[in-house]
Order: C-alpha cells, then sequence, then structure tokens
C-alpha cells in the first residue's frame, strides 16, 4: 500500500476516482507522461527541415528546457569561487623540484642551503614521507589501479615526477630555494617506447610495497605489464572463414592533454578538530579522502575534503595530484599549506590520456555485412598505472558494441608501464581511442567494397533489443541511432555532394563516424542525495556530485524540481564537502545524470510519502487522500460532493483540507511537535545504456601545404531524454572540438631522453576561436527506461567522432590514409613513414 | 619599487618587486575575477584594460601600469551585466574560468565598433585570443552576435531561459565609460 502523494499530473492521467479508493501503486521512480515513449517512437519524417524544438521532450516542466546554469551570475560576474579564490591569505605556498631524469635513483639530496633561504618553512624529500604506497586513481574501492606510488620515492620515474617539497611563506622564496636544492642521481636507463616496454630489461616498477588491490587485472609488472585481459564471444576463426573481405590495420592514437583552463590547485590547514581540510579543484572528493587518509596513514574520520567551483576537469581531476603534497606538509606544520600548479606542470606532471595502439582485424561479406572484429589494444599508462587497467577496456567495451550483429569478436588488451607522464582519465576514457581504431576500419572496408559509408553502418548497426555481448551481454534497450545518422546527413547535405571534390587549391571531403559510450560504471558508481524541506517552504538538495563546469548543480535541481512540481529556484543545491554532502563516487563514466539523477528522483518522492504522512497525521486522513500539487498541500473533496460535473474548470468543489507549502513547512518546524521532513536516496545501477552519435565532418584539404581546416561539423545525438538543451548542446559542441584537437593539432611530444616537449599552449596546440567556425548539433532522443525521466548520458560521448570521420574525410581527399594521429600536414601531404 | 594606479577607479599605492606582473598584482589586490590559464600569452584568460584598451597582464609588468587606469571585471559590473545575461541563456560560461577575459575583451571590441553591428569573422578574430576548453565557442559565439546585435542565422540558435531572473538583473543599456567606474 503506497503512502505515495498523487501529483496533480498523475491525477489527470489517472483520470477522476473516488476519494476514498486507495491511490494506485506507485513506482519507485518517476514515471513520465506515456505520450513522450510515442514521440520518441515516431517515424522518421522523410523530409524534416531543421526542428529547434526537437530536442525539448513534452510533458516535462523543469526537465529538458534550457534551465538557466545556477551558478551562471557569480562565474559571469568574476566572483571568487574557485580554489585559489578561496586560500587563506596566510597560507604558506608550495613549490615542487622535480626530476630532469626519465628514470633514475635518488643517490643523496642536500636541503641545507635551500633551507636557509629567508621564508623557507620546510624542505621535504623522500626520507620524510610515510612508505604506505597508494593509487591517484579516483576510483571506488578498492581500486583496480596498482597501489603504485608514494608522496615522494626515492626511485623516479619520469621527467616531472616528484624530488622534493619547499614550503614558504612566498612563492618568491620557495622559487630561490628550489634552485638550491642539490641532488646526486643515479641515473638509470629509461623505457621510453611503450611498443617495447613487455618483457623490457628495465623495470618500471620492481620496489617493495607495490600493491594489487583488484586481481582481475592480472597484473605482471615485473614484465612491465600493468594489466592485461581478453574478451570474446562466438566462433572467431569460424566468422573470418565467411569473411570475402578483411581490414588488417594498426591504428594509433597519442597521449592528449585534458588541457582544463584551471590547472592543479589545492590548499590544505589543519581545523578546530585537529583533523585536516583539503580545498582541492577536484572531481572525485569521496576518493581525494581515501588518497589523503591512505598516503599519510592517518584514519578516514580526520580528514575533511571541500570541492568548490572547478574551472573544467574533463576527467584530469578524477586523478588526485597535488592534495596529498598540501596535506602532508599542511599536517607536519600545523599551517595551511597550497599549492597552484603552473600550465607547465600541468602539461607535463600530471595526467593525460593514454597512448593507445589497436590491431584492427574487420571481416565483412562483399554486400557490407560485417561478420567478425578482432581487437588487441596496447596501451601506455606512463610510469604509474592511474586508470591503466579500465580505460584500456573501454577501448573495446565501448566500441565493438555498435556492432553486436557480427557473428563473432574478439578484444585482447595489454597495458604496459614506460618511464612517460603517468596516463590518466580523460574524456571518452578509451573509447575515443577504441573508436577511432574501429571507426576508421569500418571508413576503410566501405571505401575498399566502394559503398556509402553510411549505409554500410545502417546496415549492421545493433537494434533496440539485441545483446551486447561484448558489453557485459547488456541489452540495448534505446538507441535512435540510425535517425541520428541519417539526421546528420541531411545537415549536411550528404546525398547532394560527393565524398571528394577539387576546389582548385583545396580539395573538399566528407567523413563519418559514429560512437557509443555509457552512462555510468555498471554496478559500481553510487550517488546519493539528501533532500530536505525547509522551513519558509524551499527545499535544500545536498549532493555529493561534483559540478565541474557541466551544470550538475542545476539539473540534479531540474531532477528534483519536476518531481515536486516547482521552479528551480525552489531548489538550492549544496555540494561538496566529505563532512556533509551524502557520499558519491565523483562526477566522471558520464553518469552524474544517469545516476545521480535517479536519485535525486527518489529522494524527491520519498519526501512527497513523508509530507503525505505528516499531514495525514495532522488532519486525521488517510495518507493517500493527501495531494501536493507543488504550491498547497490538500485533501480533495469527494468526487460529485458539490454536484460540479467532472472537469469543470474554476468551479471545484473547495478541497477538505488545505495548506500552503510555506504553511505546511512553518508547521513542520513549529509548536514542538514537528520534523524537519528530510529524504535521502542513493541510487547504483546494474545498466549502463549508451548514448549515441553519429558525427559527419567537411573539411578542406590544402593541396600546397596539406593543412586541413574543418569547414563543417555535424553531430547528432542521442543522450535520452535531453534534461538541460541549453548544457547538453554545449556539452556536445564543447566535445566536437576537442575531438578536432585531438584529430589534427593535439599531441603530447618527447624528446629522445624523455623530456616534454610540449610544455605548454605555445607548443600545444588547442582548437581556437578561428579553428573551429562551425559545429551544429541536434539530438534524436530516445527513451531509456532504466534512466531518469528517459535521459542517458551526453558527457563522454560526443567527444569520439571527429577523430575517425576528419581521418575519412582526409582520406577521401587524398587517396590515403593516416592511422597515426593526429593528422598533421606532413602526413596528410606525404603520409605516414614507413 | 612604488607603483599607483587607478584600480577600477580607485588610487591604489603598493611596494612591488621589479618583475611582479600586473596579474599577481590584481590578484594580490583581490580581482579575484583576473585569472591565469597559461603564463605564455596564449589563453586570454588574464585580459584586463590598462587605459582602456585590453591587455593580457601576465604580460605586463605592474611597474607599466605606474601612473596608468587598469580595469578588472570587479570594476564593470553594472556594463557587464547585459552581456552576462546572453551568455548565461546560451550555457556559454560553463565552468567559467575563462569567462572574465572573455567579458573583457567583448566589452573592449565593443566600445571600438562604437556601434557598428561586426561580421562572425570580425568577431572570431577579436576573440582569437581568448581560448575556451569547455564550449567549443560556438554558444560563445550566439551570445556575443546577439549582444552586440548582429543578425542571427538559422543556425545561431536562440536558448531561453526559463528563470530570467538567474542571469542577473534585468538588460541594462551600455553606459558610458564614466559610469563604469573606469578612469581616464
Amino acid at each position: 500500500m503506497t503512502e505515495s502523494l498523487n501529483t496533480s499530473r498523475q491525477q489527470a492521467e489517472n483520470g477522476a476516482r473516488p476519494a476514498a479508493a486507495p491511490a494506485p501503486d506507485a513506482s519507485p521512480a518517476y514515471t513520465k507522461p506515456a505520450a513522450t515513449r510515442a514521440y520518441a517512437n515516431a517515424a522518421w519524417p522523410a523530409s524534416s527541415s531543421y526542428d529547434l524544438a526537437r530536442e525539448i521532450t513534452p510533458g516535462l516542466a523543469q526537465v529538458s528546457h534550457p534551465v538557466v546554469k545556477k551558478d551562471a551570475r557569480a562565474l559571469l560576474a568574476g566572483k571568487p569561487v574557485y580554489t585559489d579564490d578561496l586560500a587563506p591569505a596566510d597560507a604558506l605556498v608550495m613549490k615542487i623540484l622535480r626530476s630532469p631524469h626519465a628514470h633514475a635513483r635518488i643517490r643523496a639530496i642536500d636541503t641545507g642551503r635551500a633551507l636557509k633561504v629567508p621564508g623557507v618553512v620546510a624542505v621535504y624529500t623522500y626520507r620524510d614521507v610515510p612508505r604506505t604506497r597508494f593509487t591517484l586513481a579516483g576510483q571506488s574501492n578498492p581500486e583496480a589501479s596498482p597501489y603504485d606510488r608514494l608522496i615522494l620515492d626515492e626511485v623516479v620515474r619520469y621527467v616531472g615526477d616528484e624530488v622534493a617539497f619547499v614550503v614558504a611563506e612566498t612563492e618568491r622564496a620557495a622559487m630561490r630555494a628550489l634552485r638550491l636544492i642539490k641532488v646526486d642521481y643515479e641515473v638509470l636507463p629509461a623505457l621510453l617506447d611503450f611498443t617495447s616496454a613487455i618483457d623490457n630489461p628495465v623495470v618500471v616498477h620492481d620496489e617493495e610495497g607495490y600493491q594489487v588491490k583488484a586481481g582481475w587485472i592480472n597484473n605482471e609488472r615485473l614484465r612491465n605489464i600493468c594489466a592485461q585481459g581478453e574478451s570474446s564471444f562466438g566462433d572467431l576463426d569460424a566468422a573470418f572463414a565467411q569473411a570475402e573481405v578483411v581490414i588488417d590495420r594498426v591504428y594509433h592514437t597519442k597521449a592528449d592533454a585534458q588541457a582544463m583552463m584551471e590547472t592543479f590547485r589545492a590548499y590544505a590547514y589543519p581545523d578546530m578538530y585537529g583533523r585536516i581540510t583539503c580545498v582541492s579543484s577536484t572531481q572525485v572528493p569521496f576518493h581525494i579522502r581515501r588518497q589523503i587518509a591512505t598516503a599519510l596513514e592517518i584514519p578516514p574520520s580526520q580528514v575533511r575534503v571541500v570541492k568548490p567551483r572547478i574551472g573544467g576537469g574533463f576527467g584530469a581531476k578524477q586523478t588526485g595530484c597535488c592534495e596529498t603534497f598540501v596535506a602532508f606538509a599542511a599536517q607536519r606544520l600545523g599551517r595551511p599549506v597550497k599549492i597552484t600548479y603552473t600550465r607547465e606542470e600541468t602539461m607535463t606532471a600530471s595526467n593525460s590520456r593514454h597512448e593507445m595502439q589497436m590491431h584492427v582485424r574487420l571481416g565483412a561479406r562483399k554486400d557490407g555485412t560485417i561478420v567478425a572484429i578482432d581487437l588487441h589494444t596496447l596501451s601506455n599508462t606512463g610510469a604509474y598505472g592511474e586508470h591503466g587497467p579500465t580505460t584500456v577496456g573501454l577501448s573495446g567495451h565501448k566500441s565493438l558494441p555498435l556492432y553486436s550483429r557480427a557473428l563473432a569478436s574478439r578484444f585482447t588488451f595489454q597495458v604496459v608501464y614506460t618511464n612517460t607522464m603517468p596516463a590518466g582519465a580523460y574524456r571518452g576514457y578509451g573509447a575515443t581511442q577504441g573508436l577511432f581504431a574501429l571507426e576508421s576500419a569500418v571508413n576503410e572496408l566501405a571505401d575498399t567494397l566502394g559503398m556509402d559509408p553510411c549505409d554500410l553502418r545502417v546496415q549492421n548497426l545493433t537494434r533496440e533489443g539485441e545483446l551486447m555481448p561484448q558489453f557485459d551481454n547488456q541489452v540495448l534497450y534505446s538507441t535512435t541511432l540510425e535517425r541520428c545518422l541519417r539526421r546528420a546527413q541531411e545537415m549536411i547535405g550528404w546525398d547532394k555532394k560527393p565524398l571528394a571534390r577539387d576546389m582548385g587549391d583545396k580539395v573538399r571531403a566528407l567523413g563519418v563516424s559514429l560512437a557509443m559510450q555509457g552512462s555510468c560504471i555498471l554496478n559500481v558508481d553510487i550517488g546519493s542525495v539528501d533532500l530536505r524541506l525547509e522551513e519558509g517552504g524551499f527545499y535544500a538538495l545536498s549532493i555529493g556530485a561534483t559540478d565541474m563546469g557541466t551544470g550538475c548543480d542545476t539539473i540534479l535541481a531540474q531532477f528534483a524540481a519536476e518531481a515536486l512540481d516547482c521552479p528551480v529556484d525552489r531548489v538550492v543545491v549544496r555540494g561538496v564537502d566529505t563532512d556533509t554532502s551524502p557520499y558519491d563516487t565523483g562526477s566522471y563514466a558520464s553518469s552524474t545524470t544517469y545516476i545521480t539523477g535517479a536519485a535525486t528522483l527518489k529522494a524527491a518522492e520519498q519526501l512527497r510519502a513523508q509530507m503525505a504522512r505528516m499531514a495525514a497525521g495532522w488532519w486525521g486522513v488517510d495518507p493517500a487522500d493527501v495531494r501536493f500539487d507543488g504550491d498547497r498541500v490538500y485533501v480533495p473533496a469527494p468526487e460529485g460532493l458539490a454536484g460540479v460535473p467532472e472537469g469543470a474548470v474554476g468551479n471545484a468543489p473547495a478541497p477538505l483540507r488545505e495548506m500552503t507549502l510555506e504553511a505546511f513547512a512553518n508547521k513542520c518546524v513549529s509548536g514542538g511537535k514537528g520534523d524537519a521532513l528530510t529524504a535521502h536516496a542513493a541510487q547504483w545501477s546494474e545498466f549502463s545504456p549508451p548514448p549515441f552519435m553519429a558525427g559527419i565532418a567537411e573539411v578542406d584539404v590544402d593541396k600546397a601545404t596539406g593543412k586541413v581546416d574543418v569547414v563543417d561539423y555535424v553531430g547528432v545525438v542521442d543522450c535520452g531524454t535531453v534534461v538541460n538543451t541549453n548544457l547538453a548542446r554545449v556539452q556536445a559542441e564543447g566535445g566536437i572540438s576537442q575531438g578536432i584537437g585531438m584529430a589534427l593539432t593535439e599531441d603530447v611530444q618527447y624528446d629522445a631522453r624523455g623530456r616534454m616537449r610540449t610544455r605548454s599552449f605555445m607548443s600545444y596546440k588547442l582548437p581556437a576561436r578561428e579553428d573551429v567556425p562551425s559545429i551544429r548539433v541536434d539530438f534524436v532522443p530516445s527513451y531509456e527506461k532504466t534512466g531518469p525521466l528517459g535521459a542517458k548520458s551526453i558527457g563522454e560521448v560526443v567527444i569520439n567522432t571527429p577523430s575517425p570521420a576528419i581521418a575519412s574525410a582526409v582520406a577521401h581527399a587524398t587517396g590515403h590514409y593516416i592511422r597515426t594521429l593526429p593528422l598533421t600536414p606532413e602526413k596528410v601531404l606525404f603520409g605516414e613513414e614507413g | 619599487m612604488n607603483v599607483t594606479m587607478k584600480l577600477n577607479g580607485v588610487a591604489v599605492t603598493d611596494d612591488v618587486a621589479p618583475d611582479t606582473t600586473l596579474y599577481a598584482f590584481l590578484r594580490d589586490h583581490n580581482c579575484k575575477s583576473v585569472k591565469c590559464g597559461c603564463e605564455t600569452t596564449n589563453c586570454g584568460l588574464c585580459t584586463v584594460w590598462l587605459d582602456g584598451a585590453p591587455v593580457l597582464s601576465c604580460a605586463v609588468l605592474a611597474v607599466r601600469a605606474d601612473g596608468r587606469s587598469v580595469t578588472t571585471l570587479e570594476g564593470l559590473q553594472a556594463e557587464s551585466a547585459r552581456l552576462a545575461q546572453c551568455l548565461a541563456e546560451q550555457g556559454a560560461e560553463q565552468c567559467g574560468f575563462c569567462s572574465p577575459g572573455l567579458i573583457m575583451n567583448v566589452l573592449a571590441f565593443e566600445r571600438e565598433l562604437a556601434g557598428r553591428v561586426p561580421t562572425d569573422g570580425e568577431i572570431r578574430h577579436y576573440l582569437a585570443g581568448n581560448l575556451c576548453r569547455c564550449t567549443g565557442y560556438m554558444s560563445q559565439m550566439r551570445a556575443v552576435k546577439r549582444y552586440l546585435g548582429c543578425a542571427l542565422g538559422p543556425d545561431d540558435w536562440q536558448g531561453t531561459s526559463v528563470m530570467a531572473d538567474v542571469a542577473g538583473p534585468a538588460p541594462v543599456a551600455p553606459v558610458s565609460a564614466a559610469a563604469s567606474g573606469e578612469v581616464a
């Protein structure tokens, strides 16, 4: 028997019924009006105009609207809301001495002269720090990433690895002291080429204290293998035997910098209880709490982590960086300590995308039917294993399921250590790399067969209701990918243009790609929220999810407002402080909308039920008779009481009982009889429904210089219900732009001794405003039945299409494929070496 | 060395080391809207006005501002409100870290235009030095074009706010330099 309050909307749907009748069983999840489902299934119109309202899902009042971000006003006024803006004025400044060698053992460090610099408070070396190893990967406990780090180590494993910390009253003093530290290094042979890492005489991690927390990664660190594995379905040999064409290619994606505008930074201080508080620009406050506790060998109860506004993350801040450093120093010194990484430190001594080499074998019949896919991925995790074992998985598990109709597929992988900067998480998380390989191979297949690459894909796509064997045997419940692709074709004018046409000095060409991702880490991610009805009649939503600029504070408020029938600004949002926020694994794996959004809906339903019980107790009625329309709590008059015809407008019988929300909320906390109503709900999922995207690039290739310009890019997304139409559009446009950078210019490079060449935005080229003249985005929403109000995810899928689409367009223009990113003018003109 | 400048209309005097950047000086004087994204003059986040013209404060020494007028977003709160609203209604601020530098440059551009409506290419060129990693620039362009009164094409999708009060006070007409707090 339910005690849920019925919304006026549900009443309308369910039709009139006697007031005494029991309310229908309430679903634990908020249900969407049925009309939407019909809309999602509507036939694809033969010729549609550019319908700008397409992404608006009918029947929703707060969700699926372009709600302005709650923090927009403060951000656009330049208010001091970021980590460095908030650091105490008297905080000590930390600076880091870094290794000039790719691999070395520290024989001796002399810090005497540095300590004599006026204003220097402390200098720390590996001799001063605890000896418990940990990982900086922001992952659920137990982490898949090995415990292979110390705060400071006797062995340095890449150029930029930390050697010593200087803590001083001023940055100037700290910088001066850095230059006075003398280090005697025993320089060791370095392993820089990840393709020769396995069984190399140089072993990156042979130290004591190395721990593997997750046995499934099959770690063989003495062979430099961080992780390895295989997943297969079907009889691969038999399937290839049916293939009339086999595309057998090796593709290579580079380490890319996430390059969020706000570099890494954090400060820490001992609070009034002697605990360590760390304020950090991080996507994973709860994981940072565990990292600090582990690294400092203190109980987790002694650590509090706070996340203020964040100047972008893109996954970079799913890996810890400097939090343990300042926490350690603040603990030792009993004073606030802050650190702000320079751009150079962020480029050279944090984390990047995993460089991957992928060998694809794609077997197909002459009619274009894909029958077999074999993918082997070799991934470079660099000097430390953060996210190594997990990113590689997505290169297969989030690419192969596009074509689950293949008779068989096999995915094998190895992740190796080298003496280069550690890799970490970057938007797309391996799927980006895998999709470059698979989608490029599909494009090569289409070109080999002389088929239209769009038609070939439609022929092979996984359909609704089909199994995805390479994705944990998940069933694909929702997809509009075929319609996304057809819409993208329509937007770019595919049918009216040849794949390549000579424009004189340039060749203009088209290329296409599909993409998928997940909507959470299934059976791992947890999101939880606390929702309170406050005096005065507003709601306080406390979340552990981390808004990093993406807008989840606003999006979660939209969910709460939708379920509570109120405007978004009646819901205030607060996060994240690990002392007071409910647990959330963090904002990564595209999970916040899907997981924490669902938790928010659950909490709102629970709160409605509590309100009904409270009012029913006051009024002596059955809670099932209590209604709440967002502004009033009331008990409607029984049907026919006043003889008013059903459906009469403006002449309804007066409710038997009625209170405004404000009066109700005030009464809850007055008179010594009430309770401030609070709902808590958590969400996890055994599903991770893939969002999809179709992207088409139109490029100009300069015949004389080889320069590639993306003159137009269209992307059409199926993210399920579009929760915030503005923010979803910006996610898609921004992701495409980052993908264009990955395709054309972004490339972390090293010299022969392992020193990174690309140390600033001078040498690492991000797309600037004039590099991306036109990105056009549209949505074809499906309805995901496991998602909150039908939503899936959007944060990551949007970065995946540009590389394969642009590479294919360039191949159409030049006649040769480039299989190693980025597509530099040299490669475009002369082809790849060897 | 002693420097004296008009900072957002208020006289400020301080003793600074010769190599202190204007960026560091401004942060120390509580102008926290001024951000640093690169240290190599690539990103545009540290854009402020020196005698009314946009400069990259990470590449200007504080002593160069001696006797001059410096304006940051803190001093343009009223003048920036309508642009801020245009950006907010597109979701174009995203993480917000590059927003102050962008706003400083758009407002400087607006003053140079003196009422003329620019082309898409002119806007891109003027703002080429303002990097943004979140948005891919399109939402910013829609907002700026709307703010500067450009004709909007079929692909210049217009965001509409369901809570217009969030983005700030009601749109205001551009104010004069004197009213904005800048002192010549």
